[in-house]
């Protein structure tokens, strides 16, 4: 699904911060992204998201080399895979189901179609009566949780999640964490970057992508 | 032949007409109903972008103020360049033969025999001349009244009115008067009018140049504000952006909210040209019995913008909202660009 070979990225003419990042995510599979405060895992998210360009190797999304991907053909690539972004990037004059229909609508599809699906998802995810609340109202595990819908909502075939956890208490992480476990085992691969080992321990079974001095070492 | 001939009719190019019609028809119909959906957006759902917010209200406020003054630069060009237009017509239709005294002849009677000969030329419409008293009449605004004139060889002056629309042959004129009366000349204000006319010329030439200023003026001020308004709403554009939006979908909203503000401006400050410019034929024609005012007049006219007037304020305000548009396509062009 997502395969870097000898990946390097450097910003301008300044040192490189990612060297030689070589590995693969599989369908289906689970992972934690770790390593300290600025190991560069936003970054190598940035890098799966299509959002930078490395400055070496190779990066081959869904079969596809990304540096030959045509320009108007990325949006679809970028449909396959949901974001949950550590300051959620809500939309905050969109009511919940708004924001989390989001995906569905800039597809061009119809509220009709969708309502049921969302709202669904909204009380799966324990913000059944926040369906007409807007983002400013709600807490921040809230918004995380409408942040983790609004990945969900379009069912992708890889999900990243850059530190969802990190804005909400111990019980509201370990909730979230059973949540994209869930959707895992519903198919949907599941890259979550995070330093909170704690979160981590929770699921041992999951593998491991450390980041540190730019190298990235994998623990299966 | 006209077309409309049932006799001359033919069947190919009536076929062509009407399909040529019936497809501008069509595209008016299409583009019209783009323009509509742009504004009006997908129906039942929130706009994406936000309709009201602080850096939006000013951005109608500075659209509003720049498309106020762009119509008023290009409404008073328009009304100077008419002005100047009448200023020349109303010169052109007077032509003046002027005959001064000479000793040993009957001043009066040359006078009745040139206005006899100028009535008999075609186009003239009326023949004025002046009586002596008339004449010593207008030179008293400079010597004073009071005096005696009969030392003073003061010229006499015939007036010809010209008909409208007509050519008279004054090189003829000329010299039928001169070849029997030496001391008398014809003045058809050639000179007074091309004059004129490069004096109008130079005053239309200004105006234009600065209605061409103010827009230019107006343009980079809607498209800093615009960029400005812009700059607020990143983070909606990265929204959309990640959770899989087209570039073209996220410009097209930008394109709507943007047109939308750029028609409110346009139309308040369109509105608030039109309010000046009532006020100011409402005031000129108040002030129209005083000498200020008739002076006024002959130098701008009534105030009275007529249709053309309303026709170039209402395109101005159009082209400020779809300049607005297209500076918001443009930075959401460039920003997407960053993003990728």
């Amino acid at each position: 699904m997502v395969r870097f070979e000898n990946v390097g990225l450097r910003y301008g003419m300044g040192p490189e911060i990612l060297k030689d990042l070589s590995f693969t995510i599989a369908p289906q599979s689970f992972q934690f992204l770790t390593g300290p405060s600025g190991a560069g895992k936003t970054t190598l998210l940035r890098l799966i998201l299509l959002s930078l360009k490395p400055t070496r190797g190779l990066i081959s999304l869904f079969g596809s080399d990304v540096s030959q991907i045509a320009p108007d053909a990325l949006t679809a690539v970028r449909r396959r895979m949901g974001v949950v972004f550590q300051d959620f990037r809500l939309l905050d004059h969109l009511t919940t189901f708004e924001n989390v229909a989001l995906p569905l609508r800039v597809q061009g599809q119809e509220e009709a179609r969708y309502r049921s699906e969302v709202i669904e998802l909204l009380r799966w995810v324990g913000l059944g009566d926040k369906i007409d609340a807007i983002p400013p109202v709600l807490s921040g595990g809230e918004k995380q949780r409408a942040a983790i819908a609004r990945a969900l909502i379009a069912k992708p075939d890889l999900l990243l999640a850059d530190e969802p956890t990190g804005n909400v208490d111990p019980s509201m992480a370990q909730r979230l964490l059973r949540l994209f476990v869930e959707m895992n085992r519903m198919g949907t691969a599941v890259v979550i970057a995070t330093h909170d080992i704690a979160l981590m321990n929770q699921f041992d079974d999951a593998r491991r992508l450390v980041l540190g001095d730019g190298r990235l070492h994998v623990y299966d | 032949m006209s077309m409309t001939d049932p006799q001359h009719t033919n069947p190919v190019w009536t076929g062509r007409l009407t399909q040529w019609r019936t497809s501008m028809l069509t595209r008016c119909r299409d583009a019209g109903a783009w323009c509509v959906a742009l504004i009006k957006g997908p129906s039942n759902t929130l706009p994406l972008v936000p309709s009201e917010n602080i850096a939006g209200r000013a951005l109608v406020t500075v659209i509003a103020i720049m498309t106020f003054l762009a119509a008023l630069t290009a409404v008073s060009a328009q009304m100077i360049a008419s002005a100047a237009t009448d200023w020349q017509t109303s010169v052109a239709t007077e032509m003046t033969i002027q005959v001064r005294p000479v000793p040993g002849r009957n001043i009066d009677q040359d006078v009745s025999r040139i206005v006899s000969l100028a009535s008999s030329f075609k186009g003239i419409r009326e023949v004025k001349p002046y009586s002596k008293q008339e004449s010593e009449k207008l030179l008293e605004p400079w010597l004073g009244s009071g005096l005696s004139f009969d030392v003073l060889p003061i010229p006499r002056l015939i007036v010809l009115k010209i008909e409208d629309g007509s050519l008279v042959d004054s090189a003829g004129l000329r010299k039928a008067i001169t070849d029997q009366w030496r001391h008398a000349t014809l003045d058809d204000h050639r000179v007074w009018i091309a004059r004129l006319a490069a004096m109008a010329r130079s005053v239309v030439a200004v105006a234009v140049a600065l209605v061409g200023l103010v827009m230019v003026a107006t343009a980079l001020a809607v498209a800093f504000a615009t960029r400005g308004a812009m700059a607020g709403n990143r983070s909606i554009m990265e929204a959309l952006h990640f959770v899989g939006a087209t570039d073209a979908f996220i410009a097209r909203e930008f394109e709507r909210h943007f047109l939308i503000l750029g028609l409110k401006g346009g139309a308040l400050g369109g509105c608030l040209a039109l309010v000046f410019f009532g006020a100011a034929h409402l005031f000129a024609s108040t002030w129209l019995g005083s000498p200020g005012g008739e002076q006024m007049e002959t130098l701008f006219g009534s105030f009275a913008i007529g249709y053309s007037g309303y026709l170039a304020v209402v395109m101005v305000a159009i082209v400020v909202a779809f300049l607005t548009a297209l500076v918001s396509r443009i930075t959401v062009t460039r920003t997407l660009g960053t993003l990728t």
